[in-house]
């Protein structure tokens, strides 16, 4: 583009201004003597010869002025012209300019808020030194998907063999009951094995941290390192918190340092309070798995070291893994290993939140494309409007370069302002976004502030965005006829042959009509999956969360203490049941166990017949929960420890475990199937399926164990009641403060509990309203304009037909057809994508499906709906045509 | 300087052209050399002309490189860039066609009317 090179060439010519003025005195000078020489040579003495040529040489001041002027090519004095004429016909047409603005400022503000997250989430690595390095261990077995999750005595294995990494660490969420001084109550921490720090390259801001040298084996090392945000505000930022004993989960633990500001972990979402060595994990947890092969809970991640490749890292985990599958055969069956993105759990949250951060960028940009094409439309609009303004100016000796330069220089005034009202808005939402704790009782969040990477893409789009729709009218005025349009009066007829602006519409529409579908099927998505059957009632139920090892309950003092807690909420007035359970079912604390058929003999975990979600039930709970009793018997008080081992299963678990194909699954009752330590637990009761890890799950088996004959510390209390969940706390507090003060615990409505089941469809949801409605919006702005500019247009001819008898019907078709045209082919077009669009959509969206009448009716409603509001303003006036008052202005 | 014609509006640029056409010359080589093949009938005012030559270096018709000159001194030369030949054929056709068609027009006699 010429124009293009021209801005760049004088721009360049600006900077080196100072270089070219020497030259251009030098130019001017050698001519000067060359002119001397043969003036010299003509037999004037040379001090003559020199001022004849000064003299012969014209006022030099002047040329070389003129000079530099022709170099630079006017670029500032015409930049200056063209913002003041710019700022002039902008503030002419106050509301198109405002309209314009609010249209960038949503378009843009959309893509920098969007942009800020997947700039948080993928971009930017975590806040350690060298994080381009920094990778994480995931382990994949047969067909299976990789798994970051490892064993502890495999991670011995594999930190002290292996040869490509610079120090290997592992670590995991937990969470315990901290005591700081009569306050029990339970925090969020990292267990860290003890060169975590060492290996990250991380300095304590006060005191100090832990290191390998600190383990001396199981609950050795009682040292806890505060997270900066949990010591200012718990420890009210005092210097002399270091050295303090506190007492974690009963067991006294001393404070040895506290990290610094900014180093949240080594997991992007999660805030911890502490860090503790993994070695106390039996302390902390109440039981510890650190012994165990086949136990695999926590993460692993380390440095490479330099000039090593990712795939001779992998072959050299590969080697150690073949060799633990040759000395371990039972547990370490053959695994191959590979790398990944530490951050965001490697890739079993990554994957699914780098789908969706980049399909929310899609739809982002194109939303500014949509921005962008009705942008260009009402630009292209007002350049007929000003055909007329064009005309004289090219008549009167403008160049049509210095025309469109004048175009371009308002719609990049516009984009930068609506650029900046956008990044201004985007700013406030960050902000809120950061500080935002979706979850009220886990600290998870994500520090989304913007950072310079996203004020130049916001810059880069404004200034994109304004070339893009600045451009549409080039071609407009490049063909404009000065002589024609001074003759009569506007750019011609309104041709019957659609124009670029049409299509520009259309593609707009369209693109609105996909955010639109998007969303709607995403909303419809969530209602279905909020009224789809979990397998429990969450209504009218109240929650306690506790873990009895955070007041140092174990052995036989543990189940006691669960009845005494179960009986003290059966006797409060008003309540109806109370079940306990030791891992509430779409909490995010789910545990796979394997199962077999009782036929089988060797427990070998590729034999195995499924992975049941395995859940610790009291006699109460299905009652409790809300839970269906299909077939058989509930648990009692009597199947204890000393009782036959006995189970109750899901229908689903009935169908793959129990063979229990046809019918309900009621022939699995009173058969058998084994654990994997060869237990035989015989099924004496069927419940209703349920979801238990995500919403958008596929039905999976689950089993229930009697918690007297499966013990188990996490205690999860149901209690369910019809009074005032408020006044119900209360009085639960109470009793249970009775029970042991010294035991934390929380307590809340199951429905808030669900709240962080619920969390990620809710985002998506929201997230991706948000864009259907701005993409509405748009479409509506799109359609107005065009409708509206076209009746504008055709007003005078709208007049005569008026006079001339036609009917309002007739009016309206001749006012409003091609907008109708327009709006009906880009919402097709719209809806078609959109339908394939959203196979991405199911990833997170329980049950997205476009193919829902219901969907597909809302989209068509909606488009109409747009469709008719945006054109009831135009029509009014189309119908409204004087004939008399137009004829007469003309 | 009546024998000197003065020079329409936007000559010089095609002059320009046509001098450098003929090889690499520095500004004041220009201005002989233009002095030269017009049989020093046209006459250009020494400084007006580095404005137009820097104009056609910005619109890129010409290019420039510092030298020494026959006079043993430092001196820039312009010579022709691909787009100034293109450029100086399509206006030598042009001002071709135009003193053609004025000659023409000027010869016209009262019979042919």
């Amino acid at each position: 583009m010429r124009v293009f090179e021209s801005i760049c060439y004088s721009a360049a010519a600006l900077f080196r201004r100072s270089q070219s003025s020497a030259e251009l005195e030098e130019e001017l000078r050698s001519h000067i003597q060359h002119r001397a020489d043969d003036l010299e040579r003509c037999g004037l003495p040379r001090e003559e010869a020199d001022r004849c040529a000064r003299i012969e040489f014209g006022g030099y001041v002047k040329f070389n002025e003129q000079g530099h002027e022709a170099m630079r090519g006017h670029f500032l004095e015409h930049l200056a012209q063209d913002v003041h004429y710019g700022l002039r016909v902008l503030r002419k047409s106050p509301s198109f300019t405002a309209v314009a603005v609010a249209t960038l400022a949503l378009g843009i503000g959309a893509n920098a808020v969007v942009f800020s997250v997947v700039n948080a989430l993928i971009l930017r690595p975590l806040n350690v030194p060298q994080a381009q390095s920094l990778y994480m261990i995931e382990r994949s077995q047969g067909n299976q998907d990789a798994s970051p999750m490892q064993s502890y005595p495999d991670y011995k294995a594999l930190r002290d063999r292996n040869r490509s990494f610079d120090g290997l660490m592992a670590y995991s969420i937990s969470t315990a009951g901290l005591d700081t001084g009569g306050n029990p109550a339970p925090v969020w921490l990292f267990e860290a094995s003890g060169n975590y720090f060492d290996v990250l390259g991380i300095e304590p801001y006060l005191g100090r941290f832990f290191h390998s040298s600190d383990e001396h084996g199981p609950n050795s090392a009682p040292y806890i390192v505060l997270s900066y945000g949990y010591w200012k505000s718990h420890f009210k930022s005092d210097p002399g918190a270091v050295g303090r004993m506190v007492q974690l989960n009963k067991h006294p633990y001393t404070v040895l340092g506290v990290a610094p500001d900014g180093f949240r972990g080594t997991e992007l979402y999660y805030t911890p309070n502490f860090w503790v060595p993994m070695v106390d994990e039996g302390q902390v947890e109440g039981s510890s798995d650190l012994e165990d092969r086949g136990a695999r809970s926590i993460w692993l991640a380390g440095h490479l070291k330099h000039g090593v490749t990712l795939a001779q890292a992998v072959d050299d985990l590969n080697s150690i893994s073949a060799d633990l599958a040759r000395s371990h055969p039972k547990e370490d069956e053959k695994a191959s290993f590979s790398l990944t993105r530490p951050g965001l759990v490697g890739n079993m949250l990554g994957r699914p939140v780098r789908a969706f951060v980049t399909g929310l960028m899609l739809l982002a940009g194109l939303i500014l494309l949509a921005a962008c094409a009705n942008l260009g439309s009402l630009f292209a609009a007002r350049a007929s409007d000003r055909s007329r303004e064009i005309a004289l100016r090219l008549a009167l000796g403008s160049s049509r370069k210095r025309i469109l330069r004048q175009l371009l220089t308002e719609a990049w005034m516009v984009s930068m302002a609506g650029g900046a009202a956008g990044l201004l808005g985007g700013m406030v939402l960050l902000r809120w976004l950061s500080a935002w704790q979706p979850l009220s009782d886990i600290p998870i969040n994500l520090p989304v502030n913007p950072d310079a990477k996203v004020y130049v893409v916001a810059v880069l789009l404004a200034l994109a965005s304004g070339l893009l729709f600045g451009i549409v009218p080039v071609r407009q005025v490049l063909r404009a006829d000065p002589y024609q349009i001074v003759k009569t009066g506007s750019t011609g007829a309104a041709g019957r042959r659609f124009t670029a602006r049409d299509l520009l519409l259309v593609m707009q529409v369209a693109v609105c009509a996909v955010l639109v579908t998007s969303s709607l099927v995403a909303v419809r998505g969530m209602v279905r999956a909020l009224h789809s059957n979990f397998g429990f009632q969450p209504q009218n139920a109240m929650l306690v969360t506790t873990d009895l090892d955070m007041a140092g309950y174990s052995g036989e003092r543990m189940p006691a203490m669960q009845r005494r807690m179960i009986d003290a909420m059966e006797a409060i007035p008003g309540v109806t049941a109370v079940g306990l359970v030791d891992r509430l079912p779409l909490n995010m604390e789910w545990n796979d166990t394997s199962v077999f058929k009782d036929s089988t003999a060797d427990l070998n975990s590729s034999n195995e017949a499924a992975e049941a979600n395995l859940q610790n039930i009291s006699p109460g709970y299905l009652h409790a929960a809300g839970t269906t009793l299909l077939a058989g018997r509930a648990f009692t008080w009597q199947d204890d420890g000393k009782a036959p081992r006995v189970a109750l299963v899901n229908r689903e678990f009935a169908r793959q475990v129990m063979d229990a194909q046809g019918g309900s699954g009621e022939g699995a009752i009173g058969h058998y199937f084994k654990m994997a330590d060869g237990t035989r637990i015989q099924v004496v009761g069927l419940v209703e399926d349920g979801k238990y890890k995500t919403i958008t799950e596929e039905p999976e088996p689950a089993l229930f164990l009697p918690i007297l004959q499966s013990p188990s510390s996490a205690t999860r209390l149901v209690v369910r009641s019809n009074r005032d969940p408020q006044q119900l706390a209360g009085v639960m507090r109470s009793e249970l403060r009775n029970l042991d003060a010294a035991l934390p615990f929380q307590i809340k409505t199951w429905n808030r509990q669900l709240d962080s089941a619920l969390f990620a469809s809710r985002v998506a949801t929201v997230s991706l309203g948000v864009l259907g409605g701005l993409g509405a919006m748009l479409a509506g702005t799109g359609i107005f304009g065009m409708a509206s500019y076209s009746v504008s247009k055709r007003l005078r001819e709208l007049g005569i037909r008026i006079a001339l008898g036609a009917q309002r019907k007739e009016v309206l078709r001749t006012a409003l057809g091609r907008a109708s045209i327009l709006l009906i082919s880009g919402s097709a077009a719209g809806l078609l994508l959109g339908i394939a669009a959203t196979r991405v959509l199911s990833f997170i969206v329980y049950q997205a499906t476009p193919r829902d009448p219901l969907v597909l009716a809302g989209v068509v409603m909606a488009m109409l709906l747009l469709g008719l509001m945006a054109t009831w303003i135009p029509a009014q006036r189309a119908l409204s045509a004087d004939p008399l008052i137009l004829l007469r202005e003309e | 300087m009546t024998d000197q014609a003065q020079l329409l509006p936007g000559t010089l640029d095609l002059l320009i052209l046509k001098a450098v056409s003929l090889g690499p010359l520095h500004g004041y080589g220009v201005l002989l050399r233009i002095g030269q093949i017009s049989g020093s009938a046209l006459l250009i005012e020494q400084g007006a002309l580095y404005p137009a030559l820097f104009r056609l270096v910005r619109q890129g018709l010409l290019q420039s490189n510092w030298g020494t000159s026959e006079n043993n001194r430092r001196a820039k030369f312009y010579e022709l860039t691909d787009l100034g030949h293109k450029r100086f054929s399509e206006e030598t056709e042009g001002w071709n066609r135009l003193t053609a068609a004025m000659a023409t027009a000027l010869s016209a006699q009262p019979e042919e009317v």
